[in-house]
């Protein structure tokens, strides 16, 4: 059974401020920032009470629903917009709000230079109320509109610079690769309604599993494209570099820590699909192992830190993805990769922030070097976040990454030897791309404008880089001693009853081969950045070539996509303008000309009228008289 | 006497006022030109009336002599009216709303 209690606070608060600091407009200035990040903490920590809440039930008690209202009731489709909160949701809760209000309280200091700052914290604010509804909506359609209310806040954060067209385009572009994806999320609702006449998480659920194969394939598929497109994953993956154009605060939030992971929470949730159709689940490991190595080669060639950064993003998602494909304990490492990574992730996001607030927004890593000396708390921070993301014990990373290594060298057979192998590549390609970030950024020489004064950020800044560091060492161990998470979301995901069987590999010579592949990684990144030249070499090989060029996955967008997309809107325009519209100038050119004519009979002489009449009469009644004659 | 030749002098009194108002110019002209017609009407009106020995055509005569009446009273104010602004009865001259 589960309770029932009100959860409406978690998406009315943020929504309001959202809404309040936009109709004020100016007049909120002075105070918008701190009331926004006010209410962010508040929705943090009714999330804290309703989680300790949650500890003093048991079982199935744990989830509370609310029933808002009866939203759609069209025949048989009766859709209620209720919440449901359950172990899985209250983790995202949990992330988006405490995470979300770390990057508020930053984005006062990095954005108090900005004249629309106030504008900025609305938007913040509005993302944290769509991100809430997403997780914490108890049917796909409540789910799909805070799907497409991230959507609208990441657009409008992206392009919240849209003076400079490159960043309107970013925002254009985001927006139109993710609707490509939630497109597949419409369709999966539909063919949800259509199997199972409900499009609740529970309805489905039940009706699952007596669904045939292929409509379960074909919901899996359409819901693989909707987390394709919301998480950057391969082929829908080419948006993530370019929505670095927004702020730096929004690229930590939400296209590192949680929007970006909506496509997680997304197959997390539905794994009653997954569990039942191995075809979508063999789909999904695809797609997470391919965009794995691809965001991870990508990395490796990036000089501007945030593209780096976002590609890095775009790879470990690729491991969530893959896990999540990995049956019921994947889920649960998936979501333990995901809150892991939203801490070192977020943290080295405000740490590419800070050192671009020092450097005077400069972007490109070959003019940092040695900002160590001048940047220590960041420095500091960027570091534990990078030991995180490497690997290395016991930091965060350790724990989660191997745990997806492990369980993808145990999904059996030769998919298992290959998943492990790409997973233990990823993580070598990973530990090189960061050091080189690492080395190029903090170590080695300073290669500076001599315009640039580089200094450590403000305590505000500084401060939320430092929790998420302390997440970022800590986080790991702990959702991982006793099982803690595996335990916790065993009653969303089923995770426990094959985690304990058997492994192909000990834990712990898992663990020794990841740790070596990353120790080689590191090497040869430390090896090969000794010195770094200021402009990019261009004799380098063509996979760096292409790597720079995101694996010409823009270039491949643009040749099948773009390019016959425009010809036929064009042939369209054309065959509209000439066939459609031509229809009615005919039309009207006829009429034109008729009248035209006949007007000249209109010449104003009454007796020419009155002759006209005359005949006219003389004509009918000759007519009649032929006719009766 | 034939009665048809009722018919036909009512034919020709209206051939005569259709003539009358095609080719002349001075609106008076052509106003009586239209009398004339209406009247070869009722003589057609009667002379039928006559053949078919019912009055419905005697009535019907007394009605267009209503008709033309009225139509005398407006028509005539119109003509006066039109030339005391343009000194002109001609029909040829007001043409203002041609085109």
């Amino acid at each position: 059974m589960t309770i029932s209690t009100n959860l409406v606070y978690f998406i009315a608060l943020p929504l309001f401020s959202s809404g309040l600091l936009l109709l004020l407009g100016r007049k909120a200035d002075k105070w918008g920032h701190i009331f926004a990040t006010l209410v962010s903490a508040s929705v943090f920590i009714i999330g804290v009470i309703e989680f300790f809440a949650m500890q003093g039930r048991e079982g199935e008690a744990r989830a509370a629903t609310q029933k808002l209202f009866e939203w759609i009731s069209v025949g048989s489709l009766q859709v209620d917009a209720g919440l449901l909160l359950d172990q899985l949701s209250i983790c995202f809760v949990l992330l988006i709000s405490g995470v979300g209000t770390l990057i508020h309280i930053y984005s006062i200091a990095y954005m108090s230079h900005d004249r629309d700052r106030r504008r900025f914290f609305a938007y913040l604010n509005l993302f944290i109320a769509a991100m809430l509804l997403l997780v914490l909506g108890d049917s796909y359609l409540n789910l799909y509109v805070g799907w497409e209310g991230v959507g609208l806040a990441s657009y409008l954060l992206i392009g919240f610079w849209n003076e400079k067209p490159a960043y309107a385009a970013a925002a254009k572009k985001a927006f139109v690769a993710n609707r490509v994806g939630d497109v597949g999320l419409s369709l999966a609702i539909m063919i949800a309604f259509t199997q199972f006449g409900t499009v609740t998480f529970a309805g489905v659920k039940e009706g699952a599993s007596g669904a045939s194969a292929g409509a379960l394939t074909a919901i899996g598929a359409m819901l693989l494209l909707a987390a394709a497109g919301k998480s950057a994953q391969f082929p829908l993956q080419s948006w993530l570099g370019d929505a670095m154009a927004g702020p730096t605060p929004v690229s930590a939030l939400i296209h590192a820590a949680t929007m970006v992971t909506a496509g997680v929470y997304l197959i997390t949730r539905s794994n009653f699909i997954f569990d039942a159709s191995p075809t979508a689940q063999l789909m999904v490991v695809i797609v997470g192992a391919i965009t794995l190595l691809f965001g991870a080669l990508i990395g490796t060639a990036k000089d501007d830190i945030k593209k780096a950064l976002a590609a890095s993003t775009m790879s470990q998602i690729g491991y969530m993805i893959l896990a999540t494909g990995l049956g019921p304990v994947g889920y649960a490492f998936a979501i333990m990769h995901l809150i892991t990574h939203g801490f070192f992730k977020a943290g080295m996001f405000l740490g590419a922030g800070s050192v671009m607030h020092g450097m005077n927004d400069e972007v490109n890593m070959r003019r940092y070097g040695a900002l160590r000396k001048v940047m220590p708390i960041t420095a500091a921070t960027f570091g534990l976040g990078y030991l995180a993301i490497l690997g290395v014990p016991p930091f965060a990373g350790f724990y989660s990454k191997d745990k997806i290594i492990e369980t993808a060298f145990d999904s059996g057979g030769i998919q298992g030897i290959l998943l492990g192998s790409i997973t233990l590549l990823g993580a070598g390609i990973t530990a090189f791309y960061m050091t080189r970030v690492m080395v190029l950024t903090f170590i080695g020489t300073k290669r500076w404008d001599e315009k640039a004064h580089p200094h450590e950020s403000p305590f505000l800044m500084w401060a939320p880089m430092a929790a998420l560091a302390v997440g970022s060492v800590a986080s790991g161990f702990l959702l991982n001693s006793g099982s803690a998470l595996v335990n916790w979301l065993q009653p969303v995901v089923n995770a426990n009853q094959e985690y304990h069987s058997g492994h192909l590999l000990p834990p712990i010579v898992v663990s020794i081969m990841a740790l070596t592949v990353v120790a080689i990684g590191v090497a040869i990144a430390v090896l090969k950045y000794r010195t770094v030249p200021v402009v990019a070499p261009e004799n380098v090989l063509g996979i760096t070539k292409a790597a720079r060029k995101d694996l010409y996955q823009d270039s491949f967008n643009e040749a099948v996509f773009m390019r016959p997309g425009q010809k036929l809107t064009a042939g369209l325009v054309n065959t509209d303008y000439k066939v459609v519209d031509g229809l009615v100038r005919l039309v009207g050119w006829v009429v034109q000309i008729s009248a035209s004519n006949l007007r000249n009979i209109q010449n104003g002489y009454v007796r020419s009228y009155a002759l006209i009449m005359v005949l006219g009469v003389i004509a009918l009644i000759a007519a009649v008289w032929m006719v009766t004659l | 006497m034939d009665i048809s030749n009722y018919i036909y002098l009512s034919a020709i009194l209206f051939t005569i006022g259709a003539i009358g108002v095609v080719v002349r110019r001075n609106a008076i002209v052509v106003f009586m030109c239209i009398e004339l017609m209406l009247n070869a009407a009722n003589l057609a009106f009667v002379t039928f009336s006559r053949i078919h020995g019912n009055l419905a055509g005697q009535v019907t005569s007394f009605f267009t002599m209503v008709v033309a009446a009225c139509e005398v009273v407006v028509g005539l104010a119109i003509i006066v009216a039109i030339y005391r602004s343009r000194r002109s009865a001609s029909v040829d001259d007001a043409n203002l709303l041609k085109r």
